[in-house]
């Protein structure tokens, strides 16, 4: 169902071709059209080896600094090597875990848990060092030493099991989002459901973006008993719909669709879709 | 003023003014949910009004309360989809979609098959599995079945965002059991579904597939 690449435009509306946005990528005179074709090749799933060496090179790149000294190529490069699905880039992404820049950081820890390869595990675990007594804010900086929920979230798409005694502490981070991370990172690791409650309970949250947050997560995990509880909190049709696709996906994998029919469960996560459109 | 605070007992032109004088994004929705509460069609252009207030959660309760009026609220939702307010087009769209009035079947066709917003896509395909065909006179009613079959099919196959593939999908069903009698259009609609339940790279919309064709079966 992805738009044929060939015939997508670009955001002046001229028409980009594969060919033509990796030499985008690999040229360094433009720095827009650069930082611009490294989302494209993301966004449009274009994983031949051409891509995958611009976009590896493109995290080492020194031309591209933002304001705070931080990286924008490299990050749009992370994210999309994220969504390419190939493994042979994982050690390039394990070495931005080391980067100054916290969101390069961030963006690698996130493709890292998407590309689901335990070579990453180590690097991961070793950003959790110290803590919770380490895992504070920088001074001036919208966000912590490090990106905390995107590591523990990576950890638990990773099936990393040695590493619950290192999340366990974050339960109680001072951090409402750092909080979920760990409690669905927990329940992944451990099939425990008490976990995934502490995210239902969110759905009750005053505050909007919390909500949202909890609503994500359960629907990343598939929580099938939230199923309810999402289609019922205070949030946009739009994103309640994407939880409960992944609450309803990882349902219809566990119960063998379509081979299998539909279950009840099944059907009546349908209905609370069909109530949201 | 008096009675306006509860809503209870208040007359329209007094919910109207609580509106007018709403002091705060929470204020608001309360107001709109009672003027929507009332269910007067006198209600009806100030409803319409808030849709272009960009506040979201009093855009939902004008829009429940635009449904519940229903055929009343037709021509003047019509009318202000000329208007220039995107978000308020939005939500006029959503609001058409649960009429279900026939009326809005042209402005529905065009949003499912054409609008840049994938919510607006969404809503569009959905109604358009909701219309209300006893409306209309039969020979009218078969063609503009034929377009609506089209234009769901179409987007049931190949919209590039799984929930507007899915709504069509459920548009599609709500089409199939409004066809009252047997039809030979039904099997290009079967077909359709056939081909998303096994075909869809979405797991979701491959189930919902599944779901009308088993409804549609029995």
């Amino acid at each position: 169902m992805e738009p044929d690449p060939q015939q997508l435009v670009n955001a002046e509306g001229e028409s980009l071709t594969v060919d033509q946005a990796i030499a985008n990528l690999c040229q360094t005179a433009d720095g827009g059209l650069r930082y611009y074709a490294a989302w494209w090749l993301g966004r449009f799933r274009v994983s031949e080896s051409e891509a995958l060496q611009a976009l590896v090179a493109a995290l080492e790149d020194e031309n591209d600094r933002a304001p705070d000294g931080g990286y924008p190529l490299r990050r749009n490069a992370a994210r999309a090597l994220g969504k390419l699905g190939d493994r042979t880039v994982v050690p390039a992404l394990v070495r931005c875990l080391d980067c100054d820049d916290y969101y390069v950081r961030e963006s690698a820890a996130q493709a890292l848990g998407a590309l689901g390869d335990e070579r990453a595990i180590a690097a991961l675990r070793s950003l959790l060092a110290g803590g919770v007594a380490a895992a504070v804010a920088v001074p001036g900086k919208p966000h912590l030493v490090q990106p905390y929920n995107a590591v523990l979230e990576a950890l638990g798409n990773l099936a990393a099991r040695d590493a619950v005694s290192d999340i366990a502490p974050f339960l109680a981070h001072e951090v409402a989002q750092v909080q979920n991370a760990a409690a669905r990172a927990l329940y992944q690791l451990t099939g425990d459901a008490a976990y995934c409650d502490r995210l239902v309970d969110r759905l009750q949250e005053p505050n909007l973006q919390l909500r949202r947050s909890a609503m994500m997560d359960l629907g990343a995990i598939g929580y099938l008993p939230a199923a309810g509880a999402i289609a019922a909190t205070l949030a946009e049709n739009s994103l309640k719909l994407i939880a409960l696709q992944g609450v309803l996906e990882t349902h219809l994998q566990q119960s063998g669709f379509p081979t299998a029919g539909l279950t009840a469960e099944a059907r009546q996560v349908l209905g609370l879709m069909d109530e949201l459109l | 003023m008096i009675g306006a605070g509860s809503g209870v007992g208040a007359t329209i032109a007094e919910l109207i003014r609580a509106i007018d004088t709403a002091d705060s994004k929470g204020a608001m929705v309360v107001a709109v949910n009672q003027l929507a509460a009332a269910q007067d069609a006198a209600a009806i252009p100030t409803l319409i009004t808030v849709l272009g207030y960009n506040n979201p959660g009093a855009s939902v309760a004008a829009v429940n309360g635009l449904a519940a009026l229903g055929d009343a609220a037709v021509p003047a939702l019509l009318e202000q989809l000329d208007g220039y307010n995107y978000g308020a087009r939005a939500w006029a769209i959503r609001a058409l979609a649960l009429i279900g009035d026939p009326r809005a079947l042209s402005v529905l066709l065009d949003t499912a098959k054409g609008d840049f917003a994938l919510s607006v896509r969404r809503a569009a395909a959905r109604g358009l599995g909701n219309i209300n065909w006893s409306l209309l006179a039969p020979d009218q009613r078969a063609i503009l079945q034929e377009n609506v079959l089209q234009v769901l099919t179409e987007a049931a196959i190949s919209d590039p965002e799984w929930v507007v593939r899915y709504a069509a999908v459920a548009g599609l069903q709500g089409l199939a059991i409004a066809w009252v009698e047997p039809n030979c259009q039904m099997s290009p609609l079967l077909n359709c579904l056939e081909r998303v339940c096994w075909n869809d790279d979405t797991a979701a919309v491959q189930a919902r597939a599944r779901l009308a064709l088993e409804a549609l079966a029995s």
